[in-house]
């Protein structure tokens, strides 16, 4: 009893449960959904898809997972991400040679040197001015699809560049690139701040501000740490969206995407009230929105309904981890075993 | 009362100390007023004190920058100085005006309401697809206020029993609202019934060659209601004294539950009026309308001077803000030459103006 006490009140026993829940959905309603072939040596089956897809959120996800754990937020993801594709597309179209490997190189460092800047402005905002964080990204949001419509002028800039396309759609060894770069990014996150004692001072700096920067923590350098890393997987996560389709769409790149890589953090059990984080919740958290979205065109339901599932997901796994159920939950269990005991006196 | 509402909070931790000047009347100083008595300086003084003033200061910079704007938008365009432009700010905005009325009420307690943009385009398709089936606008529209009442009644459930951040409980909210405009159709229902299409041609005089629409006259009792309801009732107070600190209006007494499910019960309304005040405007329904339209309701109560953490603010406040979202919407389109992304940078530019001044005001207090 006590042993699976401890498996259920674990915190990422609910999101693992639901991902379970969708796999076995998945796999009732179509039988093959487990299977991955390798067709021209390149992985291709449902859970490759997901993983692929998934990558974008998850990039950005993991720079708003540690962003959240110093208690704060970062809006502005979707707006650098579009920022970024245009920076990128523009560079690329108004070169002489698009299709150059050193082209797109310049472009994506020209973008992601950009994010960089957007992530320091962020970075200022909160720790020096020391707004509040929802607030202080809201102005690059709302500013951001403003300055990326700005560099594509209006327009849908399509490129046509085989090394940039091969940012979004294609294959290392076999894996999907988009992958790769999600894995390294998830891996140089989970080792620089779970291998070092990083970690431990941002969930400080989330835990209590005033008390880390009264025990010799430069608190503010952290924040700025923190908010240029989220930016920069914003961008790299918008050259990913924006290689896939080979177009710089400056209003729809990255729509949205602030609130799922917002929705992976909190499912993966992370508190928006800063503090502890888990990275592997943050992991499941995007796996679960992901295979929710694929669920629902497996399944057959009308894709555009999707966003009533995410709610209800939204809705089970917070109700799920609030206290208040923990509360009534344990409260039960502690009447049941009072009655039992009281049968076993009776007895 | 006003002490209360007055009394310095404490934020991220840093320990309360007492205010400087005397509480309540605009933190005026003693030394400045006491120091020279011609009027002129007692005139000068006051306004220092009223600019200085967490409390007022950030609505008056709104007042004299709208006023500034409308006034170089005249000089620079001809045409622009009318009374017919001022009044169609409102006739633009009115749904805006709703919208951050009940923006108001959230962000008066600390919280947020991210689900105003997709209530809006909800309520816009129920209108929509319920009046294509023949439904009397009688029905149509108390129900609509209803069911976007109740949405927001369970938000605030969510957020109060189940402590789910506001940010959270009231994005799945969105999520919801959002999804359903899409499983009740997919593309744009245009509106025929001949009341609404009334309500949206018909033009209230006002005499000199102006006229505004009904949806100004909803919005503006929707306003003076706020209004008496923020400052001439007991719910109104405890909705300040919660955004003062929740702990202390806990112990004393104040309904705080109660309130604090009941403003996002009035964000919904709002947002439900709002809607059919919008589907009065374009007449019609479609899943994508008032996409960011939360930021744009967030953006007016922060440039109207509501603090982002709660117990500041006024409902006037945020109709200038709306006003002035307005006036620069304007001016892009008098310049002509101005593409449409410009107002978003400088809606952005003016958040960030404002949040700084209230953070400097805000840190002279402390």
């Amino acid at each position: 009893m006590s042993g699976l006490a401890k498996v259920v009140s674990h915190r990422l026993f609910w999101p693992i449960v639901m991902l379970l829940v969708l796999f076995a959905i998945n796999l009732v309603a179509f039988p093959g959904f487990f299977t991955i072939t390798v067709r021209d040596g390149q992985l291709f089956g449902s859970l490759i898809d997901i993983l692929r897809n998934g990558a974008p959120t998850l990039i950005i996800a993991v720079g708003m997972t540690l962003v959240i754990a110093t208690r704060g937020i970062d809006l502005s993801v979707g707006a650098v991400a579009a920022i970024s594709g245009a920076v990128a597309c523009s560079i690329i179209l108004g070169s002489p040679e698009p299709g150059n490997l050193a082209t797109v190189a310049v472009a994506v460092a020209v973008a992601l040197l950009i994010s960089l800047v957007l992530g320091v402005w962020n970075g200022f905002l909160v720790a020096v001015l020391g707004i509040q964080p929802i607030i202080a990204t809201l102005i690059l949001m709302t500013a951001g699809r403003g300055v990326a419509m700005l560099i594509t002028e209006g327009q849908i800039l399509t490129v046509n560049s085989p090394p940039f396309k091969f940012l979004g759609s294609g294959f290392w060894f076999g894996v999907p690139v988009a992958v790769v770069i999600a894995a390294v990014v998830f891996g140089i996150a989970a080792l620089v701040t779970r291998r070092t004692a990083l970690g431990m001072l941002i969930e400080s700096v989330g835990i209590n501000p005033e008390a880390s920067r009264q025990a010799g923590l430069r608190a503010r350098g952290l924040l700025f740490a923190v908010y240029t890393f989220c930016a920069l997987c914003a961008a790299i996560a918008g050259l990913i969206l924006t290689a896939n389709t080979a177009a710089a769409d400056a209003n729809n790149t990255g729509l949205f995407i602030e609130l799922d890589a917002i929705l992976a953090v909190v499912i993966g059990g992370t508190s928006l009230a800063g503090g502890r984080y888990t990275l592997f919740g943050t992991l499941v958290g995007a796996l679960v929105i992901q295979t929710l979205v694929t669920t629902v065109y497996t399944v057959g339901i009308p894709p555009i309904a999707t966003m009533v599932f995410k709610a209800a997901v939204v809705t089970i796994v917070c109700l799920l981890q609030s206290p208040t159920t923990a509360a009534s939950i344990s409260g039960f269990r502690r009447r049941l075993a009072a009655r039992a005991g009281k049968g076993l006196a009776a007895s | 009362m006003t002490e209360l509402l007055d009394a310095p909070r404490r934020t991220d931790g840093r320990t309360p100390r007492p205010p400087h000047g005397p509480a309540g009347t605009g933190g005026r100083r003693p030394g400045w007023s006491g120091s020279s008595g011609s009027a002129l300086a007692r005139f000068g003084s006051a306004a220092l004190g009223l600019l200085t003033s967490p409390k007022y200061g950030p609505v008056t910079v709104t007042a004299v920058l709208f006023v500034a704007v409308f006034v170089v938008g005249g000089i620079r365009y001809r045409g622009f100085f009318s009374g017919q432009v001022f009044l169609n700010l409102f006739v633009d905005n009115a749904y805006l005006i709703v919208l951050a009325v009940g923006m108001t009420f959230v962000i008066l307690t600390g919280g947020i309401d991210l689900s105003v943009g997709a209530v809006v385009a909800l309520s816009g398709m129920i209108a929509a697809s319920l009046l294509q089936t023949g439904w009397s606008p009688a029905v149509v529209i108390p129900l609509i206020l209803v069911l976007t009442s109740v949405l927001g009644l369970l938000v605030g459930l969510m957020i109060h029993v189940f402590k789910v951040q506001p940010f959270i409980a009231t994005l799945a909210a969105m999520f919801l609202a959002r999804g359903l405009c899409y499983v009740i159709s997919q593309s744009s229902i245009s509106i025929v019934e001949p009341t609404f299409v009334q309500l949206a041609v018909s033009r209230i005089p006002l005499g000199g060659g102006l006229s505004v629409t009904p949806s100004v006259i909803i919005a503006l009792a929707v306003v003076a209601l706020a209004v008496w309801v923020l400052h001439a009732t007991r719910f109104g107070r405890t909705v300040y004294a919660i955004g003062g600190g929740e702990q202390s209006g806990l112990l004393m007494g104040l309904p705080v539950a109660r309130t604090k499910v009941l403003v996002y019960v009035i964000s919904g309304f709002c947002s439900g009026l709002a809607g059919v005040l919008f589907t009065f405007y374009t007449l019609s329904g479609y899943p994508l309308t008032a996409v960011g339209t939360e930021l744009d309701a967030i953006a007016a109560v922060v440039i109207g001077g509501t603090l982002l953490t709660g117990g500041y603010g006024f409902v006037l406040g945020s109709v200038l803000g709306v006003l002035v979202l307005g006036v620069i919407q304007t001016i892009i389109t008098f310049e002509g030459t101005l593409s449409s992304w410009w107002t978003k940078i400088f809606i952005g530019a003016l958040l960030l103006v404002f949040i700084i001044l209230q953070k400097v005001l805000t840190s002279r207090r402390r």
